[in-house]
């Protein structure tokens, strides 16, 4: 049994879905990626910052919804047929990711990868490091855990508050 | 919780059961400051049973325990000492209670009851001996063999009734007539210096009774009869079996026995060769009459005057079950499933609009079993309040002991039954409130005379069921709360908020639940701290109940707890805002209305008013509180509800109702919830449709308001 689980991590190991926001290509840890949905219909929430879309029933499960675009502080893009929601688990907690578009799971070993520049924007704090491709593009590659990290939000999310937050309904 | 064999759980399970009935009873009796009876016989067997079970387990601190704890109840019983010291054998009984409990909690997190009692065993046996001294009987008689001695010169060789042997519930359908072909003779000897033979014994009949088709024994009691012991060392251990299995394998099965000395393995041709084979018939006998074997009938017990409280152990086994709660709530779970599944059902858009008689006959047919399924479902999940109040008697108990003061525990309506997991979170609050009620409420006997009261105080702990909650209130006739002390506690902690005169009492009073507060200088073992009040403010609103206080000077304080009867699912007003859905909770809808012009007026702040009941009531527009656009603004064209919560009323304003729907609670994922207040938002469901409702709490809407 811990045999086959360890081969499961190890099947998993280094693999990252990547998906695109804007131009720029992301990757996330395949192992908590628990599935990928087209957008859904999305229930808002008050008092969240402009990111946090709300929460969408995925069979019967509450799950909260973010969009990445905003979250990195970009344009807000209206959700078309190829907008997706990557449902994660982190925790036994799950989430829901609106990004553009995935594309596909690549193997990018440690050896591939570098740290990312230690520059000050709130953003970079996502990005744990920078994988390099054979074909010259880079995956940034998200840290999942910080995504979950209610502090994190709440330092972010002041900051979004005094952005003023756009109210468009879905 | 760790997953335990269910060997273990079914053990965990019934020794809890006997241990809260020995503290009722040891309460009970220390109550009315003597041992009945049927009391001494009551905690007797169920010491006996704990150590019969325990002994089996290999729990052998547990099982020493309690044989210590029974040889005091068997001396009592045998030779009625006149000189008892109720409360010293209750305490016996308590700490003897308190450590088993302690050893469950260990077995229930999946760790080995290591704990050592010896030094209880120690002070039981000390405590028997000066005991039996006192009264005058020689200590060192050993009570159960000059008894047994006694019993069989009276009655020589007693008939085969008292035979006892492990068998599978039914009878008819043991292997022997098929697979059973070889029948043996066995017969065992322990090493005595390896302790417990009668445990021993019993493994090996529990292993043998898989493989065996048939099989007989002696002694035939192994457990019950003290003297079995004995009589395994001196004769061995004689089983008589049949068994498909062939002699090398019987005896190797045998022989994993441990501390084992000797082992005797004859074949014998057929069971007639047999000394010892009952006949199917007394086997039947036997079958029904020990059908339990963990609730073994002692036959020296005289006959049981009427059944006492306790269903659910002897002969009313068939007609109880216990189920694990998970099961209950995937049950639970499905059935919210399915009431959402019926209305996507019956108000699926496709049919929106149709003439459909027949269908909506069986609609409503499917709607009405589906109500009473849940209903039902619903039930079983309700237990009685009794369990949890009853254990705030030890509480009382202990703490008038420690504290010299003097407190009876009144129980009104015990019988009042909530949801499962609000009687689980309901006891740790009760137990702090209660314990605040008797150190700082109830006065020292002497202050309460010179106050004119009975020395002994009263705290009333009563429950009932309101509409849709259940209120709990504890009552004491103490001294009361001091409002100018609080007040200057709550000053020098900074939690005033506004000028003093403005509090009202009980603005004052509900500092206490402030976290850290606590206005008694000298802290006790057991309140005081400050830490509790808080919590249990919190533990209460975890089941979405609130909490007050209010207290008379001089007569004593009360609390009252209000909470929610179940937590799953409730009826709700579906609204919409701007698109967007909404849900209030029924129970709090007093009515709806279109408002007319000129209805609404405005306050000096702006706030819009009506009149409802003669008194001006607030509204409260969702969509400017949410945000949302889209939405109707015009009052005149939207709908009011007009909602209760703590006596006051609040009208809201949305577009329009959609409709009332059974609705399954939902939290709002915690995700969500650690970021924003949740303005008024105590939920989320999901409604017929797919999509998300956020449910609104009038209460909490009025909250905003007043602040």
């Amino acid at each position: 049994m811990d045999e086959e689980l360890l081969q499961e991590e190890d099947t998993q190991k280094d693999k990252y879905l990547t998906f695109t926001l804007g131009e720029e290509l992301y990757g996330i840890d395949i192992r908590v990626v628990i599935e990928i949905i087209g957008i859904l219909p999305i229930t808002k929430v008050p008092e969240v910052p402009d990111y946090v879309r709300g929460i969408i029933n995925l069979r019967g499960k509450i799950i909260p919804v973010i969009d990445m675009r905003l979250r990195f502080g970009r344009e807000f893009r209206p959700y078309t047929d190829r907008t997706c929601v990557i449902v994660i688990e982190v925790k036994e907690v799950l989430l829901g990711l609106i990004i553009d578009g995935v594309s596909e799971v690549l193997s990018i070993p440690e050896g591939q990868t570098v740290a990312p520049p230690d520059l000050k924007s709130a953003s970079n704090r996502y990005i744990r490091s920078i994988g390099k491709l054979p074909d010259t593009k880079v995956v940034l590659l998200l840290d999942w855990e910080k995504l979950f990290d209610v502090e994190e939000e709440k330092m972010l999310s002041g900051m979004n508050e005094e952005r003023g937050s756009e109210n468009g309904a879905v | 919780m760790a997953e335990n064999e269910p060997m273990v759980e079914v053990f965990i399970y019934e020794t809890r059961q006997f241990l809260e009935q020995l503290e009722q009873v040891a309460l009970a009796s220390e109550d009315n400051g003597s041992f009945q009876p049927e009391d001494v016989n009551e905690i007797f067997r169920a010491m006996h049973t704990i150590k019969g079970s325990a002994a089996m387990m290999l729990y052998d601190e547990i099982s020493h325990l309690a044989h210590a704890v029974e040889d005091i109840f068997f001396y009592i019983r045998e030779l009625h000492p006149e000189k008892i010291d109720v409360s010293a054998v209750t305490d016996i009984v308590l700490t003897a209670v308190d450590f088993m409990n302690g050893e469950m909690d260990k077995l229930d997190h999946g760790v080995q009851p290591d704990a050592s009692s010896e030094e209880l065993q120690k002070s039981t046996h000390e405590f028997l001996r000066n005991f039996k001294l006192e009264n005058g009987h020689d200590p060192d008689v050993d009570l159960r063999k000059a008894k047994k001695a006694a019993r069989k010169a009276a009655e020589p060789a007693e008939p085969a009734k008292q035979q006892y042997f492990i068998q599978a519930v039914k009878p008819e359908e043991v292997k022997t007539e098929s697979g059973s072909n070889h029948v043996y003779k066995a017969v065992l000897r322990f090493d005595p210096e390896g302790g417990m033979v009668e445990v021993r014994a019993f493994g090996v009949i529990n292993r043998l009774k898989d493989q065996a088709g048939e099989l007989h024994y002696q002694p035939e009691k192994i457990i019950e009869d003290e003297t079995a012991a004995d009589a395994i060392i001196k004769d061995g251990f004689k089983l008589w079996f049949t068994t498909g299995l062939g002699a090398e394998e019987v005896r190797k099965l045998l022989e994993e026995t441990m501390c084992l000395t000797g082992l005797e393995l004859t074949e014998l041709s057929s069971v007639a060769e047999c000394e010892y084979w009952p006949t199917p018939k007394q086997k039947a006998v036997q079958t029904i009459e020990e059908s339990s074997p963990i609730v073994p009938v002692r036959p020296e017990a005289k006959p049981r005057p009427v059944p006492m409280k306790q269903a659910g152990h002897d002969g009313h086994e068939s007609q109880m079950i216990s189920v694990r709660v998970d099961k209950l709530d995937r049950l639970m779970e499905l059935v919210g499933e399915m009431v959402i599944a019926e209305s996507m059902v019956t108000q699926n858009p496709d049919i929106r609009g149709l003439e459909l008689s027949n269908f909506d006959k069986a609609a409503r047919q499917l709607h009405k079993i589906n109500g009473e399924l849940q209903d039902r479902v619903m039930a079983l999940r309700m237990v009685p309040l009794e369990a949890t109040f009853k254990k705030m008697n030890r509480i009382v108990r202990d703490m008038t002991k420690k504290l010299g003061k003097q407190a009876k525990l009144v129980l009104v309506g015990e019988d009042t039954e909530v949801d499962k997991n609000v009687m689980e979170h309901i006891g740790d609050p009760l137990m702090h409130i209660i314990r605040n009620s008797i150190d700082h409420g109830i006065e020292m006997p002497e202050v309460r005379k010179e106050a004119g009261k009975p020395e002994q105080g009263t705290v009333v702990l009563s429950a009932q069921n309101a509409g849709g909650e259940v209120v709990i209130r504890i009552e004491d006739d103490g001294g009361g709360m001091n409002r100018d002390r609080i007040m200057k506690k709550a000053r020098e902690k900074g939690l005033l908020t506004k000028p003093e005169e403005e509090y009202t009492d009980q603005e004052v009073y509900s500092f206490i639940f402030a976290p850290g507060f606590s206005t008694k200088e000298q802290v006790t073992e057991f309140s005081g701290r400050g830490v509790g009040m808080d919590v249990v403010v919190s533990n209460i609103k975890a089941l979405g109940g609130n909490i007050t206080v209010d207290s008379n000077p001089g007569k004593g304080s009360v609390t009252i707890i209000r909470i929610p009867l179940t937590l799953a699912i409730v009826e709700g007003m579906c609204i919409k805002v701007g698109g967007f859905g909404y849900t209030i909770p029924i129970s709090s809808i007093c009515r709806s209305f279109r408002p007319e012009e000129g209805e609404i007026f405005l306050d000096v702040s702006g706030q819009e008013m009506f009149m409802e009941e003669g008194s001006p009531c607030p509204i409260v527009r969702l969509h400017k509180l949410y945000d949302i656009g889209n939405a109707r603004e015009q009052l005149t064209e939207g709908i009011l509800l007009v909602t209760e919560a703590d006596d006051r009323y609040l009208g809201i304003f949305a577009d329009e109702l959609v409709g009332v729907q059974q609705i399954v609670v939902k939290p709002v994922p915690g995700y969500i919830q650690a970021m924003t207040k949740m303005t008024g938002i105590t939920g989320c469901t999901i409604l017929g449709d797919g999509s998300i409702s956020l449910i609104i709490a009038p209460g909490k809407l009025m909250g905003l308001l007043v602040e």
